[in-house]
């Protein structure tokens, strides 16, 4: 199967999909402070939180959309887009696997995806005891007795109020940026987790994850706060093709890591492309940054992109404690009209803060793939070291890619390092592959793989694989 | 097992082949020497299916094949096997997963199941051996960083593990110094089997002083000049190639 088969698919569960009640659960298009209140009373918020909602769509108000990325598309008009819709009820979608698209399944069967997952990646209505069920309140049990909360963003803002009125908004301000203060003003839903001091998350958050997909809408707002001296791994998104009715998507992840804590963050994010030329696909503007507030505090950002028409995304770290070490692996993919600007942003404010950036980007098609990146060293932060390393891949005469890195230092005793590379799949390289037996696309998806082994490897060992996997899907048709 | 006729080939409009004809039968080893720029590696290329080269005319027959049909990969399935004079470096990639890549696609090609991790790394230890190369060869990416020599071992351990009906050797002396010519040398008569077919590209006699050709063949300018046995290789080492250029 093509990759432009596989969006076809993609495309079409995109317009064909679930049948919603359009009148009883979702908004009509339109955005004001009517709008915002709908949404505030819908979810049953308290009246902190609406008042929050509003400040921040006054923010917005005065805030124009940035244009510095490398990115070209036509203006958003944001009162064409609808912005509650209540959660899918199970029963909408198709009713057995038999009919979900044989294409669709062989993409999963390719990624290796249980039976279960399967049904409820394609949205087919699941019976109320199935296995994985049972294994969802395991691990619910074992999360609570270690004292972690880990649940909707929408849930702890009943059971633990106070919490998040402490948190939400400390790492990326209301008026951050345009997409920032959109999503702050109508955010949807989202995880909140909470590690208490000394614990370490008895699992990888993204075992659960996977198995408890949660419909998060197009504004998804994520919290993750992590006490002194304890650990959490949480892994968003999927690398199976999942439905998705909207365009645009402006997601704001905070995480905060007090002392000795350490935070990581894995993200597969596939999701529609759009069509070879450019129709169609997600807009996706994402705001994510961490903030190590204690000393020897960790943040490590891992993201496979292979989705999205246009991809804005610089998961940043705020490096306050002292010692504290922020990290940033990166694999992008744009290929047939894709654009991708994305990045990170590493600020040391604490003296002997470390940082290191590893960014891979490859373009294949007529894809476009920036790397844009800060690294700010603050005065006071003294002995700082960052070491970034951004490698482009370019498969084929017809893709791009740039390099723009940005570089503040104000303070003399930083030492920073930067090497950037440009390479194509040089047809050697495939040939002596395929003279050891292997077809065109079997050596392309190992000379790729070789090029992002080192973010790979900072992946949770389950997902690495599919992560290998669906590059492969990405990539099929690139040669040839 | 291997006819090549009045094969013709061009890269950029510059031919470079102007009519090879050559037979190579089951279990025979052929040594084609020649000056530089005369056409050896086009020829071992074209073998291969490196598409840089156009094939104008001629044709070459694989065991019953029309070789020129085939894809690199499916030439590769039909047992040929190219050592390469500039072997690639493939970074990020550890040479074991190639090799261990190579030998189960070529196995699920002969109908043989994938071999296990354990088995797999039985057999390549044994090769290993053979080539006199330490293990932390497997873990190493793929040429990367490689002397000339370790570069050119890998090679003929490849070789070894993928056990080709017809391997075509292209200037797989060169670089090498007096040890690792001979281990190079051994590991390839090693190989020596009356099933097996070898064609060597080289420049030098000293290859063949080890590995003893039952014929040679010497190209010049595109074409074959001269054909005997091993001594043509040892005369030629005398007196040089000026004379076979000038016929």
């Amino acid at each position: 199967m093509s990759q432009q088969e596989i969006d076809q698919l993609v495309d079409q569960d995109y317009k064909y999909g679930f049948v919603t009640d359009i009148e009883s659960d979702t908004l009509p298009p339109g955005l004001n402070e009517d709008v915002i209140r709908e949404i505030s009373t819908r979810k049953g918020e308290p009246e902190w939180l609406l008042e929050w909602r509003l400040e921040a769509y006054a923010k917005w108000l005065e805030m124009t959309p940035p244009e510095w990325a490398h990115l070209d598309y036509p203006p958003i008009d944001f009162q064409a887009i609808s912005y509650f819709s209540a959660p899918k009820k199970q029963g909408d979608g198709p009713k057995s696997l038999d009919e979900v698209d044989p294409a669709l399944i062989e993409t999963y069967n390719k990624l290796g995806i249980p039976l279960e997952e399967q049904k409820m990646l394609a949205g087919v209505a699941v019976d109320a005891v199935f296995d994985s069920v049972s294994v969802v309140t395991t691990f619910k049990e074992k999360l609570h007795e270690a004292g972690v909360v880990f649940c909707p963003l929408s849930e702890a803002v009943h059971s633990h109020p106070e919490l998040v009125k402490k948190f939400l908004g400390s790492v990326v301000p209301q008026n951050d940026n345009y997409y920032g203060a959109l999503n702050s003003a109508v955010f949807s839903d989202g995880s909140f987790v909470y590690i208490p001091k000394g614990v370490r998350c008895p699992m990888e958050l993204s075992t659960y994850f996977r198995i408890n997909q949660q419909n998060t809408g197009q504004f998804e707002r994520t919290l993750i706060v992590a006490e002194e001296g304890s650990y959490v791994s949480y892994l968003e998104g999927c690398t199976a093709p999942q439905r998705d009715e909207n365009q645009l998507h402006a997601a704001v992840v905070e995480l905060v890591a007090e002392s000795d804590a350490e935070i990581k963050y894995s993200t597969v994010q596939n999701w529609f492309a759009g069509d070879d030329e450019g129709k169609g696909g997600i807009y996706n503007f994402v705001t994510k940054r961490g903030e190590c507030r204690g000393d020897r505090a960790k943040i490590s950002w891992t993201q496979l992109e292979t989705g999205s028409a246009i991809t804005w995304k610089y998961p940043s770290c705020v490096l306050k404690g002292a010692d504290s070490v922020g990290e940033f692996y990166s694999v992008a993919v744009a290929g047939k009209k894709q654009q991708a600007d994305t990045g990170t942003k590493m600020v040391h404010i604490g003296p002997r803060t470390r940082s290191t950036i590893i960014s891979k980007g490859i373009s294949t098609a007529r894809g476009q793939n920036a790397y844009r990146g800060l690294v700010k060293v603050l005065p006071g932060a003294v002995d700082v070291r960052n070491f970034t390393q951004c490698d482009s891949l370019l498969i084929g005469d017809q893709c791009g890619a740039h390099t723009f890195p940005y570089v503040e230092a104000q303070e003399p005793s930083a030492h920073l390092e930067h090497e950037a590379t440009t390479s194509k799949v040089s047809d050697d390289q495939l040939f002596y592959l395929r003279t050891r037996g292997m077809s065109e696309e079997d050596a392309l998806n190992m000379v790729v793989n070789g090029f992002c082994k080192e973010v790979f490897q900072k992946l949770p060992m389950e997902f690495a694989v599919e992560a290998e996997a669906l590059l492969g899907i990405t990539l099929e048709g690139a040669v040839g | 097992m291997l006819s090549i006729r009045n094969l013709h080939a061009r890269v950029i409009e510059k031919p470079v082949l102007k009519g090879i004809n050559l037979e190579i039968g089951t279990g025979e080893i052929h040594a084609i020497m020649g000056p530089n720029g005369s056409g050896k590696s086009t020829l071992a290329s074209v073998l291969a299916g490196r598409d840089d080269y156009e094939v104008t005319d001629g044709e070459v027959i694989y065991m019953g094949q029309n070789l020129l049909d085939l894809e690199p990969e499916e030439r590769a399935w039909a047992g040929m096997f190219l050592s390469f004079q500039y072997p690639v470096e493939i970074p990020g990639v550890k040479n074991i997963y190639l090799l261990k890549a190579a030998v189960n696609a070529i196995r699920e090609h002969r109908g043989l199941p994938e071999l296990k991790a354990s088995e797999f790394l039985k057999l390549v230890r044994e090769k290993l051996k053979v080539m006199q190369m330490d293990e932390a060869f497997l873990h190493r990416n793929v040429n990367e960083g490689f002397s000339g020599g370790e570069k050119k071992r890998n090679e003929i351990l490849q070789m070894q593990l993928l056990e080709p009906t017809l391997a075509l050797l292209d200037e797989t002396d060169s670089g090498l110094d007096v040890d690792a010519l001979r281990v190079v040398g051994e590991g390839i008569n090693q190989m020596r089997s009356p099933e097996r077919s070898v064609l060597l590209v080289t420049h030098y006699q000293r290859l063949l002083d080890i590995v003893k050709p039952d014929f040679v063949h010497v190209l010049a300018h595109g074409e074959i000049k001269l054909s005997g046995d091993h001594t043509l290789a040892e005369k030629l080492e005398r007196e040089g190639y000026e004379g076979i250029e000038a016929a």
